[in-house]
């Protein structure tokens, strides 16, 4: 298989499985989570619980007193790479342009030059949390093979996409092919791994916060 | 003077009205198109100008005769089209005067005399399946006739996207089994001139190093010559810094293109197609594709046609995304069982399970 075949494969076949494959398992473990269910509480709530649940969306978005001081790696290159990553998928005029090739939908792209250094900062704090989990003991003791891979395949399509951009080290057509290959490998392990978080993150702290209003301590 | 001793190129040149001056120039352009050094070019001018040149067997094969048009008609009377005419091209379909037996009697006679010198030129693709059926020649087959002809040459070289690749006959489902030219010659010296059709110049350029050095020139994986194949189209296109800048054509027709901004989203293959249109150019440096409007078509590139539409940008699927609905309608009910089976599971835990009483804590 040559460059161009191999381009093209991932542009066609290998894109075609690997969303579908996303959209498949997005379906089924959101389906398959939220049709647990729950036993119906049958005492009564405490206090109302108002608008708990979307309190605690958004007070988990904020680290608890003093996290911050005793684990900085993890709490600033955590937002910084969280926020570095949802500004290059999201605000990326390539990628934006394949959005609107497959759903229709189109909003304004923020200049490369920004998308350049948020990527080159993105890259770095992943680094950094990477180092910080090998270099601590306790996170370091609590990391399983999931998070080494679910870290590489997140990784991995930033940096493609960021020699692929810059043209660095390998012809261009290898490193737009590379870079969309991994994104597909990211597509097809995200319903499966803790990468799911990106789907039910907010769900599920809003439950939390709702559970927890209803017994009587409402934040 | 014999006939084999005479300068024809010089004599060609004054007939047409060349300046020594103006074919010093072109060998020197050729020479530093091809990064050569210094004095390369007069070396090459000298190598031209030599009786003795080397006969030349030309083969097309599933072809549609347009690398020969491109090469000598591109621009009447090209020194391109000289250079081709006064080698001793002893068999050409195309531009030879004699047809049927006399003509493969030529192509014989060509053989036998030069036995392991002469260089053979092909354009087209070799059908294989069917016995090859498909392309025969005074009734012998595309590949009969490379395999025998390729035997004493010195040579190969693959010209056009059909020769170097397969090209169009091999597009998708290939109905004939093409396959390009190296993947039949394996013990032979081949050089690859992809294109649809190959530049002039570049054709043109692989003669003159080959006639000056006795080589071939340096090649790349895809036994592209370097010197042209070196960088893509949008390594060297004159709208790069308008896709650096982030300004791209819309349509074919707006502000944008009339500004010459960048043609990425119109589908341009330029950023993964090595070739040297972007510096060369075409009919006489007139022109370009890129240059008149239109998009790279990577038309050099291995199975440029089976590559996505050529109207699709590089960062979008190659063709439209297919079975999303299924896709999603699959996940549901995946989804659906396994929400069933928990469910089962839940209850039968429930059904099994046994209250634990103060005697069960003294156990």
């Amino acid at each position: 298989m040559n460059e161009l075949e191999f381009l093209t494969w991932v542009r066609g076949p290998g894109m075609n499985i690997a969303v579908s494959i996303f959209v498949l398992g997005v379906l089924w473990r959101l389906f398959e989570i939220y049709s647990l269910g729950r036993k119906a509480d049958l005492a009564p709530g405490r206090e109302r619980a108002g608008a708990s649940g979307w309190h605690t969306i958004g007070r988990r978005m904020l680290p608890p007193p003093g996290m911050v001081k005793r684990s900085p790696v993890s709490y600033i290159g955590g937002y910084v790479f969280h926020i570095g990553l949802f500004l290059i998928v999201f605000f990326f005029a390539p990628h934006i342009k394949l959005v609107e090739d497959i759903v229709g939908l189109s909003w304004p792209a923020l200049p490369s030059p920004v998308i350049d250094a948020v990527t080159m900062i993105t890259l770095a704090a992943m680094v950094a949390v990477l180092i910080d989990r090998i270099n601590h003991p306790v996170k370091r003791f609590l990391s399983g093979f999931e998070d080494w891979f679910t870290w590489t395949v997140t990784f991995l399509p930033v940096l493609t996409g960021y020699l692929a951009v810059k043209h660095l080290g390998l012809p261009y057509t290898t490193l737009l092919s590379l870079h969309i290959l991994s994104v597909e490998i990211l597509l097809i392990v995200l319903p499966f791994t803790k990468l799911f978080h990106a789907f039910t993150t907010f769900g599920s702290r809003w439950y939390t916060g709702k559970i927890h209003g209803h017994r009587g301590v409402p934040v | 003077m014999p006939e084999s001793e005479r300068n024809p190129l010089i004599e060609r040149m004054a007939g047409e009205g060349i300046s020594r001056r103006a074919f010093m120039k072109y060998c020197a352009t050729l020479a530093s198109l091809m990064a050569l050094p210094a004095g390369a070019g007069r070396a090459m001018a000298e190598a031209l100008t030599r009786a003795a040149r080397p006969s030349v067997i030309w083969l097309s094969f599933q072809e549609c005769t347009g690398c020969t048009e491109a090469i000598t008609r591109s621009h009447s009377p090209t020194l391109e089209s000289l250079i081709l005419e006064t080698i001793s091209l002893d068999y050409h379909h195309t531009l030879q005067a004699a047809s049927g037996e006399a003509a493969e009697h030529a192509r014989e006679e060509a053989m036998k005399q030069h036995f392991g010198k002469y260089l053979v030129v092909v354009d087209g693709s070799v059908p294989m399946k069917d016995g090859g059926v498909y392309s025969t020649i005074a009734g012998i087959s595309n590949h009969d006739m490379l395999m025998d002809t390729v035997k004493g040459a010195a040579a190969v070289i693959a010209v056009g996207t059909c020769a170097t690749y397969g090209g169009l006959p091999k597009a998708r489902p290939n109905p004939t089994g093409a396959v390009a030219i190296s993947d039949l010659v394996r013990d032979k010296p081949i050089v690859n001139i992809p294109g649809c059709p190959p530049i002039p110049v570049v054709m043109t350029g692989v003669i003159a190093h080959y006639l000056t050095f006795g080589r071939l020139p340096e090649l790349d994986r895809l036994l592209r010559p370097r010197a042209f194949y070196g960088e893509t189209i949008h390594d060297r296109c004159y709208r790069r810094p308008f896709y650096d800048q982030g300004k791209f054509a819309k349509t074919f027709d707006d502000a944008g293109a009339r500004r010459g901004w960048c043609l990425f989203e119109l589908g341009c293959k330029g950023p993964v197609t090595y070739n040297a249109c972007a510096s060369v150019k075409w009919n006489d440096a007139t022109s370009w594709p890129v240059e008149s409007g239109h998009g790279c078509i990577g038309c050099s590139e291995p199975d440029f046609w089976d590559a996505g539409g050529f109207y699709r940008a590089l960062s979008l699927p190659a063709d439209p995304l297919k079975g999303m609905a299924a896709a999603a309608a699959a996940g549901v009910v995946v989804g659906a069982v396994v929400s069933v089976a928990n469910r089962a599971r839940k209850a039968e835990v429930r059904a099994g399970h046994e209250t634990a009483t103060l005697a069960d804590l003294d156990k």
